[in-house]
């Protein structure tokens, strides 16, 4: 793999950067392979990445059907942290955050990793006692999360002069959450699969699956049919967060999932005003500004399901509205693009990394805040490829938690993704 | 912001309403004998097509009354406004 | 001064001040900033985002890729492209992203580590030690404008829903010829256009229309689209997004309306035309982005519109025919025509008054010189390769034409490849939209006003009106047809390709185009993100397809096989501020209060935000008094004297007909068949997944009629849970639901004197508790008032809850507080409430119930009937019990520290070691009956520990327990039914 650093960066700038090499090559598609993992988007790509680099598993095919890192890994809203609130949960965001905090050294790729912190702005009591709540339980695995009061809270946000004792919902208190993050998602994409490619993965884009295939005797899984022919493996994952039952839908499987439509807008470039990630769970808004001096801002699901990638206006204005509650000086601060992105949400909302009902098939899927999940997810995913057995880290994720009705809900924390 | 057929209001926006799900079977008279997984699959698994899909909404800021339409999930294009005469 | 004397829209009778970089100028009403800068011989207004190098202006509209300015003042904004800001008096307005000016901008270091930073680098480079080091100077470095500080003062915000038959998006020849001929047919028609007036591209060209100025058919159609009610006409306003079901959102940027600043409109179409004309491409070459290099048609535009002259001597390039209309506009204005330069292999008949111009064909310009200003470009022959030089100090390039199809794309309608009009245009529609004019890429005035008739006529057809006959079609002169050869770059070598600006925005060049593509980023999203292409706030207008082009021409596919990037709104930079309106604070967070509210606030309550938005007393704080104080008191009032509470916002529903009590059965956990008239009963609900949904008590009115009131906060949960049961799943069921939340208030009595009190209020109901049991439910009179009397207790002691009218409820309120004076009644809020219900060990939404407790952790096997078949939730109970052994379960915790609180949501963990937690603390109370702290948890196992010691862990911080029955009051009840 072509290193890169400033001196690579020196070095090829005398040749004018002719001799960069391809970040991933584009390998003949071939009949067979151990493993099969249809989507190359972040967990996709990690997924491939540590079933070679932890598992030494590198006959791989990742089988995208459009352009590598295309689906929700493009579109989200870049927020890495940990402050879930069950036991079941805190564990796998914490080991998430601590693989992003080295990932630019491992994959040698500037993921432009940014602590910033997160700061909770709570305006109703009850809120307060979730989060104060979040704050324990975090404590007990390792995810750090302070009370500040609201002077200090304001003076760590200095745009945010909205929430006053005068207004309708004054601020309560504050909660920080200092290894929250962000960082360019379109990098943890492309470094994990230049690392992955590197190590003998093969990432073929352009390739949609059309279905699973299953062994007529045995019924266990067998392969793929894709729109450049069958594909065979006896290992193959779905990890294709927003279309995950499109793709089980054609062998019957059947999974606690719905699809939605999340949105996202940022903001006209300006120069740096905010520090730290804000969210505002009462509202339910959050936002942070990215390093090109966008702030970048989201907010709830649409109601009912959606694949149209698209803005609801009245959900898109609601966000408007909450943001202005806070900030009401970026009244004359202009949006600049919204979009939207499809996610699967699970029955109870929280993940699911799993083998399934047919042998040789697993599904990633349910990742509603996916994006600060990609290390662990593909981490663990791997795990369960590899020895068909979950990593304990996600073992509370499988789908065998709805076979006894026993849900992990996370209660309103992931208004923030 | 759809714009949906109430089938006693006629075309209304979407902010008139709450949604209410994909349409699922009958609840049965009595769930009690049902096989325990059955059970948990009517409670968990719902249709969740890539196109059209039917599901129920409410007028609750208007008659009150529900009903169902079937919606692409595509493109939204409400292709039965579930308006019966 | 470069402005000529006669010619040009501008009003030369209104002379206007301004300020720009801090300098005084003149300009005229009418011109843009850009206008009346190039009026003032001003031509280096920018520095470029990342190499910072000298840029001028480059449009005339909003597609502007070049100069943005920061407006300061009382106009302050940011990012304003320079073409679109209007001049006013007293406008201030600098050029952003540079410093101190763009003549001096220090920044300009940057041009020297060029081949240090192309596209990408930043994935490459400053990893080590940690990226965290550089990026305070990266984040200052970007951001263009500093963020605004203040709000504006010129009015409010102001945002409408509209409706109407046909939306016609954009006032130009097209635009105006559909609403004309759309006027008249009887529809609802909207015209939204964004210029400063209308006219579109007869604007910036000199055409003929019915024998005369094209303007003149412009303010004649426009008078009499004015003069009609079914037309709403809007100027400066920008249709800027196009979602589902044909509703698109538009923004007034400067209405009529005195005190309103801007104003947004939702509109929903029946039908909309598309006559968003057409945006013209750059041209690829060395130095492209020197100040002097302007788009052709821009400055044809500012010759004609308003008068002024970017330049002297100009050179002018292209690869279509379009050319030729703008030399002969630069020609009549003065300007000298050094050569044109068409790239195309085919010589085109000139008009006459060009004959004497040097054109060469099959040749392109390869650089241009002059850094702060272009001075000469050399010239190339594209077969010979033969290679010149040619003095100029303006160059008017044209790539070609692209129909601006955003919101066509938005509305998720096709775009399609057109090979001979080298440009994507419109292709199959998917909402009821069609584009008109050169949105629709037909180019020529006369086939597009027939085109426009037509699609009209489809469009009126649609929504149920005709065509008006009469309307007329202008005479139009006749014009060559357009012509174009694609030229998506210059053929350059790999050293100039890395000053061939492909989106001058962003500073990408064709250079970081191919490296993108080097290494392996070839689809168009990728090059997009690897280099930033197409992401500024002009999001690429004139640069995009030539991105398309220059993948299609390295990869050898045709560009249809690239294809686009994905279009996505807003199609121009909109103000947060004007997407909300009025919609602030107690408008867009609506908040609900009983008749009481006013009263409360005037003694003092500190008033709580309550689920489902109510505002209700938290405590009614004495002076001296401290929290703890004030809530002891208030339940020592309960537990010893009396007490009054508000409970209107319970939630109230009247249930009525032969089924009713079906449908309670179905939704309680425990039966009510029994219910006897004039009594209540409490019951659970749950959701069909065994979750609990809300607890309450409902009453038997009568056979087939009920009352159920419910928590507050649920209410309108529980409200849709059973219209949705009833009918989605039963609507065979004879039974009704009747919301009557509001119109029932009511006040509570609670404590050992209730019954005296309510005696004392006078009433004609038997108190004694033989006639009036617990739990019973008695209409009659108390203080005058018609009052239907519950003896339900939410805090264990003798209570008397007395619903009211709503209208009522404020007088019997203040009866209440005046004869119970001599009871020493004390008003109430829910922080002692909370206490009361702790004591009892009494059910808490959100506190015991947090989504995954049922009924038997919470100890209340006796709530789950045995004997009924079914109801909602049973089934999931009972697999949650049975495949789930260990559960958390409902304990009351006596701390071993009496003296201190400890937190709600406090983790019990094994030995309070720092692990997984078994439990949580759900409540924890200041106990006025054992002047002692006492605590409800969930605990794993919990009745099966009675006695034990656990183990709270407040963040290193562990308190001990002692695990007690979850009831510290009055277990057996005897105070509630007295």
């Amino acid at each position: 793999m072509q290193q890169y650093s400033i001196f690579s960066l020196a070095r090829n700038a005398l040749s004018g950067h002719q001799n960069w090499s391809r970040a991933w090559r584009s390998p003949p598609l071939k009949e067979r392979y151990d493993v099969i993992i249809i989507g190359a988007g972040g967990h996709g790509l990690a997924t491939a990445y540590y079933l070679a680099k932890n598992h030494g598993i590198t006959n791989v095919a990742v089988l995208e059907r459009g352009w590598l890192g295309g689906g929700n890994i493009a579109r989200n809203t870049v927020t890495i942290r940990s402050n879930y609130m069950r036991d079941e949960s805190i564990p796998f965001y914490v080991k998430s955050v601590k693989l992003y905090e080295g990932l630019t050294r491992e994959l040698n790729y500037n993921l432009m990793y940014s602590k910033r912190s997160m700061i909770d702005v709570v305006q109703t009591y009850p809120k307060l006692r979730e989060i104060k709540r979040r704050m324990f339980n975090g404590d007990l695995h390792g995810s750090v999360y302070e009370r500040i009061n609201v002077d200090e809270l304001r003076r760590r946000i200095p745009p945010l002069t909205g929430g006053g004792p005068d207004s309708r919902l004054p601020i309560i208190a504050g909660m920080v959450h200092p290894s929250a993050a962000v960082c360019r998602h379109d990098a943890v994409a492309w470094s994990y699969a230049r690392a992955a490619d590197d190590r003998g993965v093969e990432i073929h884009q352009n390739t949609e699956v059309m279905k699973l295939l299953r062994d007529a005797n045995s019924g266990r899984i067998s392969g793929v049919e894709t729109s450049r022919g069958n594909i065979y493996a006896d290992k193959v994952a779905v990890v294709v967060s927003g279309h995950t039952t499109s793709i089980t839908d054609t062998i019957d499987l059947k999974l606690p999932i719905k699809s939605f439509n999340l949105t996202a807008f940022v903001s006209e470039p300006v120069k740096p005003i905010i520090d730290v990630v804000v969210n505002c769970p009462d509202i339910g808004v959050y936002l942070s500004q990215s390093d090109k001096g966008e702030l970048v801002i989201g907010g709830a699901p649409d109601a009912g399901q959606s694949f149209r990638r698209d803005i609801k206006q009245h959900v898109f204005e609601d966000s408007v509205c909450s943001l202005l509650e806070l900030f009401p000086a970026f009244k004359r601060l202009k949006l600049m693009r919204q979009w939207g992105g499809t996610l699967d949400i699970a029955h109870d909302a929280t993940p699911i990394v799993s083998q399934t009902d047919i042998q040789g098939l697993y599904v990633s899927a349910g990742w509603w805040g996916g994006f600060k999940a990609v290390p662990a997810g593909g981490y663990t995913l791997a795990h369960l490829i590899a020895k068909n057995e979950p990593h304990q880290l996600a073992a509370p994720f499988t789908l065998d938690r709805f076979k006894r009705l026993d849900f992990i809900l996370e209660a309103g924390t992931t208004t923030v993704t | 912001m759809l714009k949906i057929s109430c089938p006693f209001c006629g075309p209304r926006n979407e902010v008139e309403f709450a949604h209410g799900g994909p349409l699922k079977d009958r609840r049965p008279e009595n769930a009690s004998p049902l096989e325990d997984q059955a059970w948990i699959e009517y409670l968990t698994v719902p249709q969740n097509p890539l196109g059209p899909v039917q599901e129920r909404w409410w007028h609750v800021r208007g008659c009150g009354s529900w009903f169902t339409i079937t919606r692409d999930t595509r493109s939204h294009d409400i292709i039965d406004n579930g308006n019966k005469s | 001064m470069q402005r000529n004397s006669e010619g040009g829209l501008i009003d030369r009778s209104q002379s206007i001040s301004f300020q720009f970089n801090g300098k005084t100028y003149q300009g005229f009403a009418g011109d843009s900033l850009a206008s009346a800068l190039i009026a003032n011989g001003v031509f280096l207004t920018a520095r470029s985002f990342k190499y910072h190098r000298p840029r001028g202006i480059v449009g005339s509209g909003f597609e502007e890729p070049s100069s943005l300015v920061e407006l300061v003042g009382d106009e302050e904004s940011g990012n304003q492209p320079i073409t679109r800001v209007q001049i006013r008096h007293g406008l201030e307005a600098r050029s952003v992203n540079c410093w101190p000016s763009p003549d001096f901008d220090l920044l300009a270091v940057n041009q020297f580590f060029s081949k240090l930073i192309p596209a990408a680098f930043y994935y490459k480079t400053f990893k080590w030690p940690d990226w965290r080091l550089f990026e305070p100077s990266i984040r200052r470095a970007a951001g263009l404008a500093s963020a605004p500080q203040g709000i504006h003062h010129r009015g409010h915000y102001e945002t409408r829903y509209a409706y109407c038959d046909l939306l016609i998006v954009g006032a130009g020849p097209a635009g105006l010829m559909a609403a004309l001929l759309a006027a008249h047919s009887g529809a609802r028609v909207m015209l939204a256009d964004d210029g400063l007036e209308p006219g579109g591209s007869l604007l910036a060209e000199r055409y003929q229309m019915d024998q005369g100025d094209a303007l003149g058919w412009v303010r004649k159609t426009v008078a009499e689209l004015d003069s009609l009610d079914n037309v709403t006409r809007l100027s400066e306003a920008t249709v800027w997004a196009y979602r589902e079901h044909n509703l698109l959102m538009i923004t007034e940027r400067a209405p009529a309306t005195e005190n309103v600043f801007q104003r947004s409109w939702r509109v929903r179409a029946g039908q909309v035309l598309i006559a968003t004309g057409a945006i013209e491409r750059n041209l690829v070459f060395a130095n492209n982005d020197r100040p002097g290099v302007m788009m052709a048609s821009a400055i044809q535009a500012y010759v004609n519109r308003y008068a002024v002259k970017p330049g002297k001597r100009v050179v002018l390039f292209a690869n279509n025919n379009s050319i030729y209309a703008v030399a002969r506009d630069l020609r009549a204005a003065g300007i000298e025509l050094v050569a044109i330069i068409d790239s195309r292999n085919q010589l085109e008949a000139l008009p006459d008054d060009l004959q004497d111009v040097r054109v060469l064909t099959n040749h392109v310009i390869e650089q241009c010189h002059g850094r702060k200003r272009v001075h000469s470009v050399t010239i190339k022959g594209r077969s010979s390769g033969a290679v010149a030089k040619l003095g100029c100090d303006l160059v008017g390039i044209s790539g070609g034409w692209n129909p601006t199809v955003h919101l066509y794309s938005q509305s998720r309608s096709l775009l399609e490849y057109n090979t001979e009009l080298a440009t994507f245009v419109p292709g199959k529609a998917v909402q009821g939209c069609q584009c008109i004019g050169s949105a629709a890429a037909i180019f020529n005035l006369d086939a597009l006003l027939q085109d426009t008739a037509r699609k009209t006529e489809t469009a009126l057809a649609a929504t149920g009106n005709t065509i008006d006959p009469a309307v007329t079609l202008p005479a139009v002169t006749a014009e060559a047809p357009y012509h174009i050869e694609a030229l998506w770059h210059v053929d350059v070598d790999t050293q100039l390709a890395t000053s061939c600006f492909i989106d001058i925005q962003n500073d990408v060049t064709l250079a970081d185009v191919h490296l993108a593509m080097r290494e392996g980023f070839d689809a168009v999203e990728h090059v997009k993100r690897y280099t930033t292409a197409g992401m500024g706030i002009d999001q690429g207008k004139t640069g995009n397809l030539n991105v398309i082009g220059a993948i299609a021409l390295r990869s050898g596919c045709a560009p249809d096989e690239i294809g686009t990037t994905t279009f996505r709104s807003p199609y121009v930079p909109i103000e947060f501020g004007s997407l909300t309106g009025v919609r602030e604070e107690s408008v867009y967070l609506p908040y609900r209060h009983t008749p009481i509210t006013q009263w409360n606030k005037e003694h003092g309550a500190e008033m709580y935000e309550a689920g489902a938005r109510w505002r209700r007393p938290g405590y009614y704080p004495r002076p001296e008094e401290s929290f703890q104080q004030t809530v002891n008191r208030e339940a020592l009032a309960v537990r010893k004297g009396l007490a009054v509470y508000d409970g209107a916002p319970l939630g109230k529903f009247e249930i009525k007909g032969p089924d009713a009590l079906l449908l309670l059965e179905m939704l309680y956990t425990n039966s009510f068949a029994n219910l006897q008239t004039g009594m209540g009963r409490y019951g659970i609900m749950l959701s069909e997944d065994g979750i609990i949904l809300d607890d309450g008590v409902s009453f038997k009115l009568a056979d087939n009629h009920y009352f159920m009131s419910t928590s507050t906060g649920h209410a309108d949960a529980v409200n849709q849970h059973m219209e949705f049961f009833l009918q989605t799943h039963r609507p065979e069921w004879r039974v009704k639901i009747t919301t009557v939340t509001t119109q029932w208030a009511n006040a509570t009595l609670c404590g050992p004197k209730a019954r005296a009190m309510m005696q004392a209020l006078g009433t004609d109901i038997d108190l004694s508790t033989e006639a009036f049991p617990f739990m019973g439910m008695r209409d009659g009179t108390v203080a005058g008032f018609k009052a239907r009397v519950c003896r339900v207790s939410f805090t264990g002691e003798l209570s008397f809850e007395i619903n009211v009218r709503a209208r009522d409820a404020l007088p019997l309120w203040k009866r209440i507080m005046e004869i119970g004076q001599q009871f020493g009644i004390t008003a109430v809020g829910s922080e002692s409430n909370h206490v009361l219900r702790v004591e009892k060990g009494f059910l808490s939404l959100g506190h015991e119930a947090d989504g995954t407790t049922g009924p038997h952790d919470l100890g209340m096997d006796w709530i789950v009937a045995k004997n009924k078949t079914d109801f909602i939730g049973k089934k999931a109970i009972e697999i949650r019990q049975a495949m789930n052994p260990s559960r958390r379960q409902l304990v009351g915790l006596l701390p071993d520290d009496p003296d201190h609180l400890i937190d709600e949501g406090a983790p019990i963990t094994p030995g309070g070691r720092r692990e997984a937690s078994e439990g949580l603390i759900t409540a924890c109370v200041w106990s006025v009956v054992h002047n002692r702290v006492i605590a409800l948890a969930l605990l794993e196992n919990g009745r099966s520990r009675m006695d034990e010691t656990v183990y709270i862990r407040r963040k290193g911080d562990i308190v001990t327990a002692r695990v007690t029955a979850p009831c510290f009051h009055d277990s057996d009840g005897h105070l509630l039914r007295s």
